[in-house]
């Protein structure tokens, strides 16, 4: 036990001693979540706009004020006359055009129904959909607005509420992507770096031939990282609550089981990883661009899984990440008790002592 | 005085407050092979860096084929040749393309490139390795190689930092063999070691303490010096008192 | 210059020797794309709805009956209870709630007006935000259909209240397919991240194994050295940015509208931005580890603000002058305007102006920091 002991304290100073490393590892998930926090969104705003206005009535004018003050739109310089708008498109600046026809207001005034026209960018097919809807909405508004005592009739106003997010903070659902995302990458690829380090530098073999069992290198390599990572999910769990003002509505403790679970599972993926492989870079490759790819796509943290093939669905039922991210959100976001997370938390724990087994196994057996 | 290849004097080399080389002065003509000896952790390659112009000095003067290593770095790298403790081959390289490339670089033209890089293949007993990847050679080869290629411009001086590390007795004879054949061609050699027999074979040797050159003279001289047949005893006598050790 | 040559051989060699550069070349781009955009798709469908009918009407049948065939829903539940849709939301079966209360048909026809209530599970995303758009979509036309079909008291001002009629047509990309927006960027991305890492691995790898010594010890010059890493893998991301193109038209039928040599010339620049990025961040590394890190934070920043996943537009105004210090921002603007709206290269010069300010920049800031001598 003692030996294990200094093992393992030898493995912390190696990690401690690479300053930079550790910089990142650290560095990262606080910047991903003040980011995602802070400045992205999935909302439409600020949207570049601009009006050929063949009419320059009132009616017009009042529209144009009311694009300018919405925050959805960016009201940009009116042109004066089609090719005008394609140049604009071309160069980026708007993604959409309102163009009044030269009659607006007399027709509006005379037989009570006028066109206008929108030209949207269908480059972003659903941010086009969505300006549409403003854009729309807006006008709509100003209708009534002529006519403050006929109101549309048979008005079904629906009341939106979010769910969980009552106060409207920005990206949520990104936190739990963010913290799969940081233990697969953390834990995968540096504890499989490391491992495969040491065999690169021929100490390994001095490891194997002492008196330590095979399976306590292994644990001695992978505690430090799972220290790390606990470090990490706390700095992530302290910003979410006081930056970003999330609450944690489940319980702590369950919380906390589950991502050790989760680490677990990282940390023998990394093991295995390490086995396979006897180059420091082919370990790197594999761990980032490898791990990285399917626990971003088939998490369902960035993109919804069932808006995907049905390869990738079945491809998702392997990827530990997308079980993480199921409990997470329950237990850290919804509050919901851990009788809603058996199943995947059993999942987790099957995958990682299926892991674990063939790591050591092959382990054992590359000693042979 | 330009006819010396290797001039030091006082050189110093610190990190912080640790003195890796203590102000060194020795000088080594041309055409000498000079053995620079010490133990582990003694400095040797940090002083050998500063007169390879890899790394700056603190303090001191030193000057490399009669160009100073302050100001002068560029035109010393044109006149030196180097072979490294890792040897610095690129190993997923041919013997030959390994040659091609360092003979490029120090500007040799493609048709001397060819010539002398057959002579030398051929001399070395490679010619059948030509074509094989350096990764494939084994240690003793490589390690030939490697000199060759650090000789291969016709430099003045060549620094060998271990060069002889990992290999049998007789692979390191007929590796000195060479240096000797580069000496006699007026190659000056600087070679670090810490094999003793080795020191024998030089013409001056010094051995550096925690830093500090304590001693420099003939192999026979200092076997005189400190009463003994063996060098292995002269420098047991030195490093005894040495406060450092180890990398 | 003869020296250079000799250089770039050895490179050249080194790099048709490697296997793994060889199948990050080939390989990686393919695979990226074809997997990527099937699996990147932000279309809304299948969004699930869990419908509380507390009024069991005509209308509110009729408005269920209008969400199911629209095609972007998905009725998953029919009750009457609001505790029942919520269990459903939280085991995920749910995206949305749509409560209609009691009276509803009633208040509508008598008051005009009726409230009803919708819940977006935010913490699905993209998902239930976009589907919840939608909703309020489809209830907006529902409304209009209403009033067509029902006569009252207060219909006579109909008639004379002026309604504006809003046409729209879309422009590039008019049938709305998400393949066009996610192709292009995904090429980028695939650019980015092998020039980005590329270098800064293959340079810190002599640094480990001890060659880069040899190199600074001999006279090659500074320029040489460094010309002689950057021209090889110029050649690579080239090679795989016309592979990207190949695969996009084949697989994915996308030509660019614009002009091709422009694309090109933009991908040069590109890549020789992110090259020097990739050498400057091995002059800061002494091991493959702390490189990979390193280039993959900052490379994950760059994504994340370049509009690949996000739209700039909606980022606070700190966000975006960040976004605007990125490469990457400018680069996949340029690569859609080019692909899908045939923009020439007066209207990017712009962004052409700040790529070559970043190429420069970042080369001169390796350049500097690369030391021979240490």
């Amino acid at each position: 036990m003692k030996q294990l002991f200094s093992f393992i304290r030898k493995e912390f100073y190696h990690v401690f001693r690479d300053k930079r490393t550790l910089l990142i590892l650290f560095g990262l998930p606080v910047v991903q979540i003040v980011l995602f926090g802070f400045a992205l969104s999935s909302e439409v705003k600020n949207i570049g706009i601009t009006v050929f206005d063949n009419a320059h009535d009132n009616n017009s004018e009042q529209i144009i004020n009311k694009i300018k003050a919405s925050p959805y739109f960016l009201f940009k310089a009116p042109v004066k006359n089609y090719a005008d708008i394609e140049e604009q498109f071309k160069e980026g600046s708007i993604k959409c055009a309102l163009i009044f026809p030269v009659n607006f207001a007399q027709e509006l005034a005379r037989s009570g129904r006028a066109q206008v026209q929108i030209i949207a960018d269908g480059a972003d097919p659903n941010t086009a959909t969505i300006l549409v809807n403003y854009l729309t909405a807006i006008i709509a508004d100003y209708q009534q607005q002529l006519n403050p005592t006929a109101r549309l009739n048979y008005q079904i106003i629906p009341e939106v509420r979010q769910l969980y997010n009552e106060e409207q903070n920005g990206s949520l659902n990104f936190i739990p992507g963010v913290i799969a995302l940081i233990f697969m990458i953390v834990c995968t690829a540096l504890t499989s770096v490391s491992i495969v380090k040491e065999k690169e530098l021929g100490t390994m073999e001095i490891l194997l031939v002492s008196p330590f069992k095979p399976i306590m290198v292994l644990i001695a390599k992978a505690v430090p990282y799972l220290i790390l990572s606990i470090i990490n999910f706390i700095i992530i769990l302290l910003l979410s609550v006081f930056l970003l003002h999330v609450q944690i509505r489940g319980s702590l403790p369950l919380l906390f089981a589950e991502s050790i679970l989760f680490i677990i599972t990282c940390l023998s993926l990394g093991l295995l990883i390490s086995n396979v492989t006897n180059s420091q870079q082919t370990a790197m490759l594999i761990s980032m661009m490898g791990m990285m790819l399917p626990t971003l796509l088939f998490t369902g943290f960035m993109f919804p899984l069932e808006n995907m093939p049905k390869i990738f669905q079945f491809i998702s039922y392997i990827v530990p990440s997308r079980y993480y991210y199921i409990i997470i959100k329950a237990v850290m976001l919804k509050g919901l008790d851990f009788s809603y997370v058996w199943k995947e938390t059993l999942i987790l724990t099957g995958m990682s002592l299926f892991l674990l087994t063939v790591a050591l196994k092959n382990f054992k057996t590359r000693l042979q | 005085m330009s006819e010396k290849a290797i001039i030091c004097k006082d050189l110093t080399k610190q990190f912080g407050d640790f003195k890796a080389v203590n102000k060194i002065s020795f000088d080594v003509g041309q055409g000498e092979i000079f053995g620079f000896l010490g133990a582990n952790g003694a400095g040797k390659t940090t002083a050998m860096r500063m007169l390879c112009g890899l790394s700056f000095p603190t303090s001191g003067e030193a000057s490399v084929a009669g160009f100073n290593v302050y100001k002068q770095q560029e035109k010393i790298k044109a006149n030196i040749g180097y072979m490294s403790q890792k040897f610095s081959l690129y190993e997923n390289l041919t013997t030959f393309e390994n040659i091609e490339f360092y003979g490029g670089v120090y500007g040799l033209s493609r048709k001397e490139i060819k010539k002398r890089g057959e002579d030398m293949v051929t001399m070395l007993g490679l010619a059948n390795e030509a074509k094989k990847l350096v990764g494939e050679l084994p240690l003793g080869w490589k390690q030939k190689l490697a000199f060759s290629v650090a000789i291969f411009h016709r430099p003045k001086i060549v620094f060998l930092d271990e060069p002889t590390g990992g290999v049998d007795p007789v692979t390191r004879r007929q590796f000195w063999d060479l240096i000797y054949e580069a000496a006699a061609d007026g190659i000056t050699v600087f070679v670090t070691t810490h094999y003793m027999d080795e020191a024998e074979y030089c013409n001056r040797i010094s051995i550096m303490v925690d830093g500090k050159v304590e001693a420099l003279d003939t192999p026979a001289s200092l076997k005189k010096e400190f009463n003994t047949s063996s060098m292995d005893e002269v420098f047991y006598q030195l490093a005894r008192r040495a406060q450092r050790s180890g990398d | 210059m003869k020296v250079l040559s000799f250089i770039l051989q050895k490179e050249f060699r080194q790099i048709f020797r490697d296997k793994t550069i060889l199948a990050m070349m080939f390989a990686v781009p393919t695979f990226q794309l074809i997997i990527l955009p099937l699996a990147a798709n932000f279309e809304v469908k299948n969004v699930n709805v869990a419908f509380v009918d507390y009024d069991r009407s005509t209308y509110s049948q009729e408005l269920l009956n209008k969400i199911a065939s629209s095609g972007y829903f998905r009725i998953v539940g029919n009750t009457i209870s609001y505790t029942d849709a919520l269990e459903m939301i939280e085991k995920n079966e749910a995206d949305i709630i749509l409560e209609i209360p009691n009276g509803f048909e009633r208040n509508l026809v008598r008051e005009g007006s009726q409230k009803v209530n919708m819940a977006v599970d935010a913490i699905n995303g993209t998902k239930s935000a976009i589907g919840g758009g939608y909703l309020m979509a489809v209830l907006a036309d529902f409304n209009s259909s209403l009033d067509v079909n029902i006569k009252s008291p207060k219909s006579s001002t109909i008639a004379t209240a002026p309604r504006i009629d809003v046409t729209y047509s879309v422009w590039y990309n008019p049938l709305e397919e998400y393949k066009y927006y996610m192709v292009p960027g995904i090429l980028v991305l695939l650019l980015t991240l092998i020039g980005g890492f590329i270098t800064a691995l293959n340079i810190v790898r002599e640094k480990e194994i001890g060659t880069i010594e040899q190199i600074n010890v001999s006279p090659i010059k500074k320029w040489q050295f460094i010309l002689g890493k950057l021209i090889p893998f110029w050649i690579v991301g080239i090679i795989v940015f016309t592979i990207g193109l190949t695969v996009m038209y084949v697989v994915y039928g996308i030509f660019p509208k614009g002009s091709i040599p422009v694309l090109y010339l933009f991908a040069g620049i590109y890549l020789i931005a992110l090259l020097g990025f990739g050498l400057l961040i091995s002059t800061f590394s002494n091991s493959q580890l702390q490189a990979m890190f390193v280039a993959f934070f900052f490379m994950m920043v760059f994504m994340l603000m370049s509009g690949f996943f996000t739209s700039v537009d909606s980022m606070p105004a700190w966000a975006r002058q960040i976004s605007n210090l990125t490469p990457v921002t400018h680069f996949i603007t340029v690569v859609r305007l080019i692909v899908l709206k045939g923009s020439g290269f007066a209207q990017v010069k712009m962004e052409f102006l700040y790529l070559v300010i970043f190429a420069l920049l970042l080369n001169g800031a390796a350049i500097f920091n690369y030391r021979k001598t240490s």
